[in-house]
């Protein structure tokens, strides 16, 4: 084996386009022997494909590959096996329903007279995994075991099957912390081993827990690529986000009169084990809560308990001083509160039924299926959130999939105006709609607020928040971090809020 | 100790015990190699035909087609036999035939991502016509090559026998044990039971594994379908209507899970026995209709489909403890 330290993989020029756009743009990579290198960035920077491309998954349109000086060309999964390059991707990965044994050997089992060798297979996989500390029982289904010890398997049967690279896509998304643990250990003892191993993450403080190196990308650039001692917190945080921490000061353009009264909506040490620590929010009307942080840091996971969609396991809710139950969505409507979420495709539009059926959805919910809305009144509505929004093209039988990302936004909002909602709550209202719905949107956050009705919005556009809101959360590492207020909220204060380990928090 | 997912083969064991046990109260004699001997005779061509159910079912796949291709066969082999064609013969054409119906099915299921569902419910009507069009009449044969195969039996003590078609169904049985838990064929089709998509990503020949799933499902098909021939000693299109439902049945009451990746070849054979069972009672009491076979079959199937729901529920409640020990960091 290399020596430790020796460039083992090497990418250079990576460019991959989809469809005419440019996903990677001479993306450079540089992987040691011997190293844990985190591969970092937001949604969308181009981390996934650069991955698929280097374990034959994907083909690249133009860069070289070279692996110990030699320029190779994996063109399957399994190609890039044979080249000592192992994967253990996100989720799908096991067979849940197979033995233990069955799932590290399945496809290579070692045979005895054309048959496969049970014992064999069993002693074999016994001793492979006592190599990583584990003692399980090789002949127990896979699902009897926890996320953690399935992870470790995906691991040893990765690096089993190849040997000198692996790449790990976010190992440790539901893990809590001992189980972390658990699997740096080993990745450590696998680094010490000789590996260089490639972990996309966006636990910031799992990064600098473990990894040597970092590179980040940004837009399907390569913007940054250092020892982990060279790249401080704060200075990560900036070259993810793009933007220099200490140059600007928005200025809060709008001050917000709220009254000091208590808070209609009030949550109480509300929380969920592996989704978000537990967080006291008050929420009075006529305010817009500004929930800010980086990917993965329980900004949408937020949404989902004050929503209802995850059952909350600490805490209590008031709502006007009343204590009560948030277990279901349906609690949630009934108590007059909405959510846009951030997947819009999937969790928000019905594709198929036309924008009047989308817009009366949740009113329709909220009513009982025992009180149906007939078409006149459907079509009233419809037609008032139309001209009400400017919703385009103003034809309510049209099916939403024909309607433009922003204009779909537009029709979801109606759908929880239709309602009268005390709470909104907004999940990347703005993400992928272009720039005119995009203010309008903000028109409409803003004068939603007018008219008092409470919000809970999350961006990952911080000009957006300075904007409208009248309190900013900052999130980091599944924690409530700060909660920033008055002439605090400002695009530098905020960043730098983002920057701070949850453990920094004064 | 019993893992978790042969909780439903135990519970099919005993349920066979029990009913077994309650026949024999009722009616001492039952308990003969009589009764055991008839019972292998009786349910041969639905055993055959529900090994290969099982495959796939473990794959999470579906045949229909079973019923048909078994009524195909015999009348195809009657026809052909009648026509002065030697048995031996006609059984090898009836066999290749089968195979190959099953075989294009797993193509079109795999190849053109159709379910399988849809394919094997037109695999069905396509047998079933073809088997109309040779003849709808019964046509029975005789032929010295079949009588031989019929005098072939085990003597049992107590006037019992071990017919020929029983013993081919047992060693359909041995062979598809040995298949499903000791070939890489057998580990692919729980596999792709569990997550094709996942299965895809570990290595494991999907196309391949599903054309020939559907392949032996035809096959043993048509080996059911000659062992009815034998059975009856005549073809006859409008026969085996049904059967690939107790087949079906047949499985999941052995414990399979309905949806793919787990059961065990062997509790189909106790879900065929089961059946039987019921039905041996029935003639044994004399005043029950035979119908009551399938409202057995039906609550026993419920309770079947709640049992698994309930042993899948069982492991998501907690992690397995596993003992972990830190490997200190060496070179």
């Amino acid at each position: 084996m290399a020596e430790h330290g020796a460039v083992l993989l090497e990418a250079r020029g990576i460019d991959k386009s989809f469809f005419n756009v440019k996903v990677l743009d001479g993306v450079d990579l540089t992987l040691r022997t011997g190293e844990i290198h985190a591969l970092l960035g937001e949604n969308g920077a181009g981390k996934s494909t650069l991955v698929k491309i280097l374990t034959g998954a994907y083909r690249r349109d133009a860069g070289t590959l070279r692996l110990a000086g030699e320029e190779i060309e994996p063109l399957s999964v399994a190609e890039a096996q044979a080249l000592s390059i192992g994967t253990v991707y996100q989720e799908v990965n096991l067979l849940d329903n197979l033995t233990v044994a069955e799932n590290l050997y399945l496809g290579r089992q070692p045979l005895r007279f054309g048959m496969v060798d049970r014992r064999r297979m069993r002693a074999d996989a016994r001793a492979l995994l006592a190599r990583y500390g584990l003692d399980v029982d090789p002949d127990e289904t896979l699902s009897a075991y926890s996320v953690a010890i399935r992870q470790v398997i995906a691991i040893a049967r990765a690096v089993d099957l190849s040997g000198r690279v692996l790449f790990l896509d976010e190992p440790t998304a539901s893990l809590d912390a001992r189980e972390v643990e658990m699997v740096f250990s080993i990745l450590r003892r696998l680094r010490a081993e000789g590996l260089s191993i490639v972990i996309i993450t966006h636990f910031l403080d799992q990064v600098y827990a473990i990894a040597d190196r970092i590179t980040v990308l940004r837009n399907g650039r390569m913007v940054g690529s250092a020892a982990i001692a060279d790249l401080p917190r704060r200075d990560l945080v900036s070259l993810m986000l793009g933007r220099e921490l200490e140059a600007e000061t928005h200025r809060r353009p709008v001050e917000v009169a709220v009254d000091d009264g208590p808070a209609a909506f009030r949550f109480r040490n509300f929380g969920r084990r592996g989704s978000v620590r537990p967080f006291d929010m008050d929420i009075r009307h006529g305010e817009v809560i500004g929930i800010a942080g980086l990917l993965g840091s329980g900004r949408s996971e937020t949404a989902f308990l004050l929503f209802g969609i995850d059952k909350a396991d600490s805490g209590t809710v008031e709502i006007d001083g009343k204590p009560v139950t948030l277990s279901s969505p349906v609690d949630a409507i009934s108590h007059g509160f909405g959510f846009c979420p951030e997947e819009r495709k999937t969790d928000g539009i019905v594709a198929d039924l036309s924008v009047r059926e989308n817009i009366v959805l949740a009113l329709q919910a909220r009513r009982g299926w025992a009180r149906p809305i007939g078409y006149r009144e459907s079509l009233a509505l419809a037609e008032h959130y139309i001209k009400a929004l400017d919703i385009r093209p103003p034809d309510p039988e049209r099916p939403i999939k024909f309607l433009s990302g922003g204009n779909q936004q537009k029709a979801i909002l109606a759908r929880w105006l239709a309602t009268d909602p005390r709470l909104l709550i907004l999940d990347e209202p703005t993400r992928g709609i272009d720039i005119g719905a995009h203010a309008e949107i903000i028109r409409l956050i803003e004068k939603l607020r007018e008219e008092g009705v409470a919000l809970v919005v999350i961006s990952s556009e911080i000009e957006e928040l300075v904007a409208y809101a009248s309190r900013v959360v900052v999130l980091s590492d599944r924690t409530h971090l700060r909660e920033l207020t008055g002439d605090e909220i400002n695009a530098a204060t905020i960043v730098n809020a983002m920057a701070m380990a949850a453990g920094e928090a004064a | 100790m019993i893992r978790n997912r042969n909780l439903p083969f135990a519970a099919t064991v005993l349920v066979f015990a029990g009913i077994y046990l309650l026949c024999v109260l009722q009616f001492p004699t039952m308990l003969s190699f009589r009764v055991a001997g008839n019972l292998l005779t009786d349910n041969a061509f639905l055993g055959v035909a529900a090994v290969g159910m099982t495959f796939v079912i473990l794959s999470g796949g579906i045949d229909l087609s079973i019923g048909a291709v078994i009524a195909f066969t015999s009348v195809f082999v009657a026809v052909l036999v009648r026509a002065g064609v030697h048995p031996a013969v006609a059984f090898a054409l009836a066999l290749t035939l089968s195979t190959a119906f099953g075989a294009v099915m797993g193509m079109t299921i795999h190849y053109l991502a159709m379910p399988a569902f849809v394919v094997t419910l037109a695999g069905m009507f396509l047998a079933r016509g073809a088997a109309f069009l040779i003849t709808t009449d019964s046509v029975p044969i005789s032929h010295e090559f079949l009588d031989m195969l019929k005098s072939l039996y085990i003597q049992l003590p107590g006037k019992g026998r071990l017919t020929f078609i029983g013993m081919v169904m047992l060693a359909t049985f041995v062979i598809g044990m040995v298949l499903a838990h000791r070939t890489r064929f057998g580990a692919n089709v729980y596999a792709l039971g569990g997550s094709q998509q996942s299965s895809e990503l570990m290595g494991v020949p999907a196309a391949a594994t599903t054309v020939r799933l559907y392949a032996l499902s035809g096959f043993l098909a048509g080996l059911a379908g000659l062992v009815y021939t034998l059975y009856t000693s005549a073809g006859y299109s409008l026969a085996t209507v049904g059967v690939e439902l107790d087949a079906i049945a047949a499985v999941v009451v052995g414990g399979t899970l309905l949806s793919g990746g787990s059961g065990l070849v062997l509790g189909t054979l106790f879900g065929v026995f089961i059946q039987g069972l019921i039905q041996t009672y029935i003639v044994f009491d004399g005043s029950l209709s035979s119908w009551w076979t399938k409202i057995a079959i039906g609550i026993l199937l419920f309770v079947f489909i709640v049992l698994q729901r309930a042993t899948l529920l069982l492991p998501r409640r907690s992690g397995k403890a596993v003992a972990f020990t830190p490997i200190p960091r060496g070179g």
